[in-house]
């Protein structure tokens, strides 16, 4: 590809990450995509750097700054301001835009989350910049340009998006898209201060509340290792129960495509695909689902998938490691069983008692 | 009160195909709708509007009750877009259309947009909020709606499950946002724009006089001379950073699904086997989460 870089963005180096914080925890997808931006700075020869944004704590910015230089950051620009204690967008945008203006990075990639797609939109504006949403990709083209490649039409195409003529060339990646990299053991390193200047008046939001919602009634699909997702092929909603007890025997998550949502089956955080979460376990067990493009990009990275389907021609017959063309009402109870006859007598009478008390 | 809606003509994503040998999207005979997320913000503009009408008229002294119109960026058959919308009840519609839009990447559809959206605020006076859905079904991007804010120095308050409070007076707007631990609620001063996410309000079925006069209104259509833009460069290829360079269909799997035959077979057998491969195909699995069932 050829770059007509304008002169004035010809001095952008090195590779940004921005590490968002959930309660001054980093959020995994900050952490996966330190792990990409090492791939991409040491192919750039360029540096990596994090970009760590929060309330004043005292101490340098607590326990963010070592996990950055922990999973690969050579540098970390920090912002601590009373008016970044809950996400707002104007003074995280000015902060992060601020901080661009001065130091210049060729590469700037955040995680595709609320808070991250919130602030990218913002910021790739402010500063004229092109970005690449939802990248599935990301790759240094033998001239140096980001590759970033994204699914598009709903999943059913991919395309590969360059920045030409304009800096940083900024990206955004769902969680769990990219592989968790090693942590080292490191020393914090490198820290530079920069100081947000705005004030309270400057702002027109206002966080007056925040209501966290039930633990119970929210599985964390996106980090389980193991999922058992069900479809319309499921057939009725009492069968759900088949669902959940093989995912509680093989101490997995329930699933379900975005049908069964609308039908009011199952709550929309157990929606996996395009609109709803994209998982990465080890093992993901699809019962009575056709596995349409939407469903597919939010299913499709895990390790290894089992479909089961009474149609030999379903499309999840396409990216599924293993078929069973099967009725899915008969064949999940007798999976259960199954799975449970290799468990030793007490784990079994306890899991039992567990799939009991769930049904 | 001064509502602006931006909407999509998209494609039914769920209807495409993709043609096997030149991996373009075959778009004929695939229907268009109306991008389905801006239908939650169209909804949530009209309820807003017939619920303050009343209170604007009495209160404020405004007897002209709250407008919404309704903007899109696209080819000329966009307008079928506009004209559904008015159908459902926006009130007035604009269409931006031009050659020199097309291939507008995020960046210069939301500039587009943002020139049109200060346009109608001369004509028919500034809007209190803007509207957009979360996303487009087909870009997918959420970018378009913080796009737009930027252009307009507005605030921006994305991923809004629903309009909680509106204070004229004092200019401001209560909303909740769907967060992924939970839900925040947030103030904000007016004018901002709002993107609206897909499941709290179901667009309502337009009655027969507003389908009648959708049928007589026409579209306001503006191109790149009616903005009042003079650097035209900022609009379409030329205003885009990004330049798409490659399409393609995500890659097959290499190897076929292994079929685990069920032909004259027990349900209990078919388990078995399949409980053998996972096993054996997995070993990472067995001292992780398999073997501490229920965790
Ligand atoms: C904008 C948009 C976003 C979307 N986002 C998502 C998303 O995030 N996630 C998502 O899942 N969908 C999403 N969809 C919907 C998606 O296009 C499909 O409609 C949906 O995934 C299909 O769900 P399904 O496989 O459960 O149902 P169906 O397509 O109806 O398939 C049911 C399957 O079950 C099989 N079956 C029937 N009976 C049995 C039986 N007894 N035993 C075994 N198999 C049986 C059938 O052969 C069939 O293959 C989206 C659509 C749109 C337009």
């Amino acid at each position: 590809m050829m770059m007509k870089l304008p002169t004035q963005f010809q001095d952008h180096r090195h590779v940004w990450v921005y590490i968002e914080l959930e309660e001054s925890q980093v959020n995994p997808v900050s952490i996966e995509l330190l792990g990409e931006g090492r791939k991409l700075a040491d192919k750039l020869g360029a540096q990596l750097a994090g970009v760590v944004m929060g309330p004043p704590k005292g101490g340098g910015g607590g326990p963010a700054l070592e996990e950055a230089f922990a999973y690969g950051a050579d540098l970390v620009y920090l912002v601590e301001s009373q008016l970044l204690t809950n996400y707002r967008n104007e003074p995280y945008t000015k902060a992060l835009t601020d901080l661009v203006t001065i130091h210049k990075p060729e590469i700037l990639l955040l995680g595709a989350t609320t808070l991250g797609r919130d602030l990218a939109g913002s910021v790739a504006t402010s500063l004229k910049t092109g970005l690449t949403a939802d990248c599935t990709e990301l790759n240094i083209d033998s001239d140096g340009s980001l590759a970033a490649t994204r699914p598009t039409f709903g999943g059913s195409l991919l395309c590969t998006i360059y920045t030409l003529s304009s800096r940083p060339q900024m990206a955004t990646v769902r969680p769990r898209v990219m592989s968790m990299p090693e942590r080292q053991t490191k020393p914090v390193g490198r820290i530079i201060r920069h100081e947000l200047t705005m004030v309270e008046e400057e702002i027109a939001t206002k966080v007056i509340g925040f209501l966290a919602d039930n633990r119970s009634d929210r599985p964390d699909l996106a980090k389980a290792d193991v999922v058992v997702g069900c479809g319309l092929g499921i057939g009725a909603a009492i069968n759900l129960k088949h669902v959940g007890a093989l995912a509680r025997t093989i101490g997995g998550e329930m699933g379900c495509t975005r049908p069964l949502v609308q039908k009011g089956w199952a709550s929309s955080f157990r929606q996996i695909g395009q609109t709803g979460v994209t998982i990465r376990p080890k093992l993901y067990i699809a019962a009575g689902i056709s596995g349409a493009v939407q469903h597919r990009v939010g299913a499709e990275g895990a390790d290894l998938i089992i479909a089961i389907n009474n149609d030999p021609h379903a499309p999840i017959f396409d990216f599924a490691h293993v078929g069973v063309v099967a009725d899915a009402h008969r064949l999940l109870p007798a999976l259960t069983k199954a799975f449970s006859r290799l468990m030793p007598l007490r784990e079994r009478q306890l899991c039992e008692l567990r799939v009991k008390a769930y049904e | 009160m001064h509502i602006v809606v931006c909407i999509k003509q998209v494609p039914d994503s769920t209807q495409i195909r993709v043609h096997p040998v030149t991996n373009t999207i075959m778009r004929q005979g695939v229907p268009t709708i109306i991008n389905p997320y801006d239908l939650f913000a169209l909804e949530e503009a009209l309820r807003l509007r017939d619920l303050f009408a009343l209170e604007e008229a009495r209160w404020l002294r405004d007897p002209s009750r709250g407008k919404v119109t309704v903007v899109t960026m696209g080819p000329p058959m966009a307008a079928q877009a506009l004209r559904k919308a008015l159908t459902y009840g926006a009130d007035r519609a604009v269409l931006v259309t031009d050659r020199r839009f097309a291939g507008s990447d995020t960046l210069a559809t939301s500039f587009a947009l943002s020139c049109a959206i200060a346009k109608i605020g001369e004509r028919f006076g500034p809007p209190d909020i803007i509207f957009t859905g979360k996303q487009t079904i087909d870009g997918d991007t959420a970018q378009v709606g913080p796009g737009i804010a930027k252009c307009l120095n507005i605030q921006q308050l994305t991923y809004i499950k629903r309009v909680t409070r509106i204070d004229h007076l004092r200019r401001s707007i209560d909303v909740e946002r769907c967060l992924e631990g939970g839900t925040q609620f947030i103030e904000s001063k007016m004018p901002c724009l709002i993107t609206m996410l897909d499941g709290l309000n179901t667009i309502r079925r337009g009655s027969i006089d507003e389908s009648l006069r959708a049928a007589r209104s026409s579209i306001l259509t503006w191109g790149v001379a009616d903005l009042g833009v003079r650097d035209v460069d900022k609009f379409g290829l030329k205003g885009s950073p990004t330049v798409v360079k490659r399409v393609f269909a995500p890659a097959p799997r290499a190897q076929k699904s292994v079929q685990l035959g069920t032909a004259n077979k027990t349900v209990r057998h078919v388990a078995d086997e399949l409980v053998a491969w996972i096993s054996s195909h997995q070993p990472k699995l067995a001292d992780g989460p398999l073997s501490k069932p229920g965790a």
